[in-house]
């Protein structure tokens, strides 16, 4: 493998190939209720305590589209660039299975609610736009559970009908590092819009991965296969490697590659064939005669467009803009909507006389810290915004010094102590006086008379000598810039 | 009173609110016809001890108020019915007893009905003579082994036989109508998204429609006028300004204008039926309306196209019955063989018949060719009927091709059964009302019937026509009891 300027590419004896990847990601749509029914979607309820007559398909049920869920796709697809469809229509994908209670799922096939969009995704060697080809809504199925019994499979119907986007990328991703940043992108976009928690462990965004490869500089794509309903960015890296090196050594060999749909093995690390093309589901598609084609008006997309937060990309900018933030410090505080919201409510808290950069470091630094020891999401913090921002204020207008702080923060993070009681109470506060400072510097210059006539003599390196002397008299009180001006003064 | 059963709706209600008869009284002398008449094979379940028990309560606290007060009333065993036995006339529901009312008899329960029990049809519906049932045949109370129609033959053969005053079927091709003009009774299949399918065991979701089977036109527009309601529950379901059917019923038709499609003049059709539109038309002319004629270019389409479509989304909506959840479950080896065994075994001839033909116009590969291209031609039918109204108000045909035929006559012969649907499937996939009432009889003495078909959401006019007609008709069904024990 070569990481030339960032490329992705795999070498074998003299061939160099590139990796081609597209995602279709099922992110669940954040609501109330599922996609046709008003049934509860809390994850981790009981087995089958949040279905419906419509989720269980009994005889005469029918499915009454859920507008929420709707808004929601619309909103997702404005977040995406993407052009929203005033009309879409629900198909019926038709296939057997003890997990899928009406036999068939609901889902859009010809006319999805959202066509093409985009993404930008920030990669260390500046910026690339991912193509979206589509996002549509569908239900979800239920869960088949084969481990409770040695005869008999269980069906928890919970998930039945739990609405889920699937947004269907371009073959615009090239290696391992895309998917990750493009999954990122994703997540963090849609959290933002509040219309999917993101949350991989729970199964609300996975993803089934297109993977093919062809010689670097080739302009036709090669056989893909698809590898399904992968549940963690690092799966997925990992399937493309071993995909893209399979495929590779298959070629290698003289051999062709069949499309199909393939499964990620996370315990043995490799993907294997699940059906071939030939053993494909003929899902019979057709429009769903219980539901009548979607049509939403101009003003009904307006409407929700004027609802859409400032979403990553802008606020990236504003912060580079308004806060003077580098690109790197504006992507690590937008990437998560959380993390934007902290900094933001620290800056509006610090007032007048504010060091934006001082908090930014603070945050990325300290704060980060402590929040990756305890495994804390930042919408956890033990410190909170408000008293975050009375610490910056601390040091910023020399109240205490940039050492002492890291004192106080540790102490506020026990209960979200106020830092500037922490400083009163611990005697903290830094010894900003010149007079006092000047005799206490009187009486080490006088204490150390042999080392002050040297350093005149020439020896500079003392200062640091009286620097600490200084600031071990005051116990580290003192303030480090009046020492070094008084200092300079006496000697 | 020994002729209660004789009354119409319309009578019964005038006679329970005036206290002429009680629920009971009537309640009891159904119950009794019914159980008389076993030999019809019209009901799968009957709930006759509650059905008594609720008229004794209604009679108790009658409110006269209701449009329906103290009825009884059986209906086709598609209606979901809470806690009762509900079997769309098939083995893989036999033991299904859903927890929940469909929408169409919930209402008619809220007007003052009582359920007598559920009525024999044909297995989901599939089917124009009720021998696609699993739970037997229906007679006709015409004659010894003749069907009564389908797929609501229990339904057409209990009101014509007297077992219940009125009742329910459903219509996806032809379902209410066609059995109506098999036994001499009135059918109504509304306009598409007037009655809610919820609750209903579906066939064809885009044809389904409830309506209802009565001994008269204006016990007819009654019961429609309970029954038709939107409701917000099936997403097909239509909001618009629902009349008072039976109040606005009126028999002055001077003026309409009715047209006669020249295009269901078809190929092989019986003298008697020719001769009975023309007196049809006659009919029309004497209640000082106007008879154009039209052409429906695209009629004969109208029967494949509905023999792809029906199928199709039969094929889909049956898949929920896989022996997983509820209904019949054969043991099988795995998940696979337990779905075949149960749905071999769970499904009837006719039904599996349908699902193959379903299954394959959708397929990849046939899609276009079939069921895109049934899509497009039902497009065709529909704009027929949209010029046709531009001159006329309504549609007159003859209801079927031919009257109630023998029972075995035609099951090995499933494109002669479909025939029947010729001139009812175009309204279905046009979703257009169209009501079928009694207009004479062949030379064997059977009922034929003829088919009033109207603008979508125009009900009342071709109840109007209907009832104006019935006037001039002044049909005498020809009961003689035969079957009673």
């Amino acid at each position: 493998m070569s990481k030339k300027d960032s490329e992705y590419l795999i070498n074998r004896k003299d061939n160099q190939y590139e990796v081609v990847i597209g995602l279709e990601v099922h992110a669940q749509v954040l609501s109330e209720s599922k996609l046709f029914s008003t049934s509860a979607t809390k994850f981790g309820a009981e087995p089958n305590t949040q279905v419906s007559l419509v989720d269980a398909a009994f005889p005469g049920m029918l499915p009454v589209i859920n507008e929420f869920c709707v808004k929601q796709a619309i909103k997702t697809g404005i977040g995406l660039n993407a052009k929203i469809n005033k009309r879409s229509v629900f198909d019926r994908k038709n296939y057997f299975y003890a997990d899928l209670p009406q036999g068939y799922q609901i889902s859009q096939f010809k006319d999805p609610i959202v066509g093409e969009g985009k993404v930008i995704l920030d990669m260390p060697n500046g910026q690339k736009e991912i193509g979206i080809e589509r996002l549509h809504l569908e239900q979800d199925a239920g869960k088949s559970i084969h481990d409770l019994d040695p005869q008999n499979t269980f069906v928890d119907l919970n998930r039945s009908g739990v609405a889920l986007m699937e947004i269907v990328s371009k073959p615009d991703l090239r290696s391992p590092d895309e998917v990750n940043a493009y999954i990122k992108k994703l997540r963090s976009i849609m959290r933002y819009l509040g219309t999917c928690d993101g949350n991989m462990q729970e199964g609300s965004l996975r993803a089934d991965v297109n993977v093919s490869v062809r010689p670097k500089g080739s302009k036709e794509f090669g056989t893909r296969c698809e590898i399904k309903n992968v549940n963690s960015i690092k799966f997925m890296q990992m399937a493309i490697e071993y995909e893209a090196n399979r495929q590779i050594d298959l070629i290698e060999e003289g051999k062709t590659i069949d499309q199909e749909t393939r499964l990620f093995d996370t315990k043995k690390n490799e993907t294997r064939s699940m059906r071939s093309k030939e053993d494909a589901h003929d899902y019979r598609y057709f429009p769903d005669p219980d539901l009548l084609p979607l049509e939403v008006s101009e003003k009904f997309i307006e409407e929700l467009k004027n609802d859409i937060p400032e979403l990553p990309d802008d606020k990236k900018k504003r912060f580079i803009e308004e806060f003077k933030l580098s690109p790197y410090e504006a992507n690590i505080l937008v990437s998560d909507i959380d993390t934007a919201k902290y900094f933001e409510e620290v800056v509006a808290k610090m007032g007048k006389n504010k060091d934006i950069k001082l908090a930014v470091n603070w945050i990325t630094g300290e704060l980060f810290a402590v929040l990756n020891s305890k495994n804390f999401e930042i919408s956890q913090s033990p410190v909170s915004a408000k008293n975050f921002a009375i610490l910056i204020n601390l040091i910023k207008n020399g109240t205490i010094s940039g050492k002492i702080a890291k004192t106080v923060f540790e102490l506020m993070i026990d209960g979200d102590k106020d830092p500037q009681k922490i400083v009163e109470e611990k005697g903290l506060k830094q010894q900003s006086d010149p007079k006092t400072l000047e005799a206490l510097i009187d009486k080490i210059i006088n204490d150390n008379r042999e080392k002050a006539i040297e350093y005149k003599q020439g020896k500079e390196k003392l200062f640091g000598f009286f620097v600490g002397q200084a600031m071990k008299a005051s116990g580290g009180k003192a303030n480090p810039q009046l020492i070094n001006e008084i200092l300079k003064k006496k000697l | 009173m020994s002729d209660i059963t004789k009354q119409s709706l319309t009578n019964l209600v005038e006679n329970i609110r005036n206290k002429k008869l009680s629920s009971t009284d009537v309640t009891k002398a159904f119950i009794d016809r019914s159980e008389k008449s076993e030999n019809l094979n019209a009901y799968i379940t009957n709930d006759f001890t509650s059905a008594l028990d609720k008229a004794k309560k209604f009679d108790q606290k009658p409110n006269l108020d209701l449009k329906l007060p103290g009825i009884p009333m059986a209906v086709k065993d598609l209606f979901c019915t809470k806690d009762i036995k509900t079997t769309a006339g098939s083995k893989i529901l036999n033991n299904f007893i859903p927890t929940y009312e469909s929408t169409v008899t919930e209402n008619i329960w809220n007007e003052g009905a009582i359920l007598l029990g559920k009525l024999n049809c044909d297995e989901f519906a599939m089917g124009s003579s009720n021998e696609t049932s699993f739970f037997g045949n229906v007679q006709n109370p015409i004659d010894r082994n003749l069907v009564p129609g389908g797929s609501s033959g229990g339904s057409a053969s209990a009101v014509a036989g007297q077992l219940t005053p009125v009742t329910i079927g459903t219509d996806t091709g032809g379902s209410i109508r066609q059995p109506a003009s098999f036994t001499g009774i009135v059918g109504l299949k509304p306009t598409y998204g007037s009655c809610s399918r919820y609750g209903i065991v579906a066939f064809a979701s885009s044809l389904d429609q409830a309506g209802p089977m009565a001994q008269n036109v204006k016990d007819c527009a009654l019961l429609h006028e309970v029954i038709s309601s939107y409701d917000p529950k099936d997403s097909t379901s239509i909001d618009f300004k629902r009349n008072h059917y039976s109040k606005e019923l009126t028999n002055n038709i001077k003026g309409k204008k009715i047209g006669i499609p020249k295009e269901y003049s078809v190929d092989g059709m019986p003298k008697e039926i020719e001769d009975l539109w023309l007196k049809g038309i006659q009919y029309i002319k004497d209640c000082g309306a106007e008879t154009i004629d039209i052409s429906l270019p695209n009629t004969s389409y109208a029967l494949p196209t509905y023999y792809i479509v029906a199928p199709a989304e039969a094929s889909s909506n049956l898949a929920r019955y896989d022996g997983v959840k509820y209904g019949f479950r054969a043991k099988g080896e795995n998940l696979i063989d337990m779905y075949e065994k149960t749905r071999s075994e769970g499904f009837g001839a006719e039904v599996q018949r349908r699902i193959m033909i379903g299954t394959y116009v959708l397929s990849s590969g046939y899609y276009d060719a079939y069921y895109l291209k049934a899509q497009k031609v039902r497009k065709l039918i529909k704009n027929d009927f949209d010029e046709a109204y531009k001159k006329v108000d309504a549609i007159l045909t003859p209801s079927t091709p031919s009257s109630a035929f023998k029972i075995g006559e035609k099951t090995n012969d499933p494109v002669s059964m479909y025939l029947n649907d010729i001139f009812t499937v175009p309204a279905n996939l046009a979703g257009l009302p169209g009501i079928s009432i009694p207009a004479g009889h062949d030379s064997k003495g059977y009922p034929l019937g003829l088919q009033i078909i109207g603008k979508a959401f125009d009900e009342q006019n071709i109840l109007n026509i209907a009832y104006a007609m019935e006037e001039k008709i002044n049909f005498k069904n020809k009961i003689t009891d035969w079957w009673i024990k």
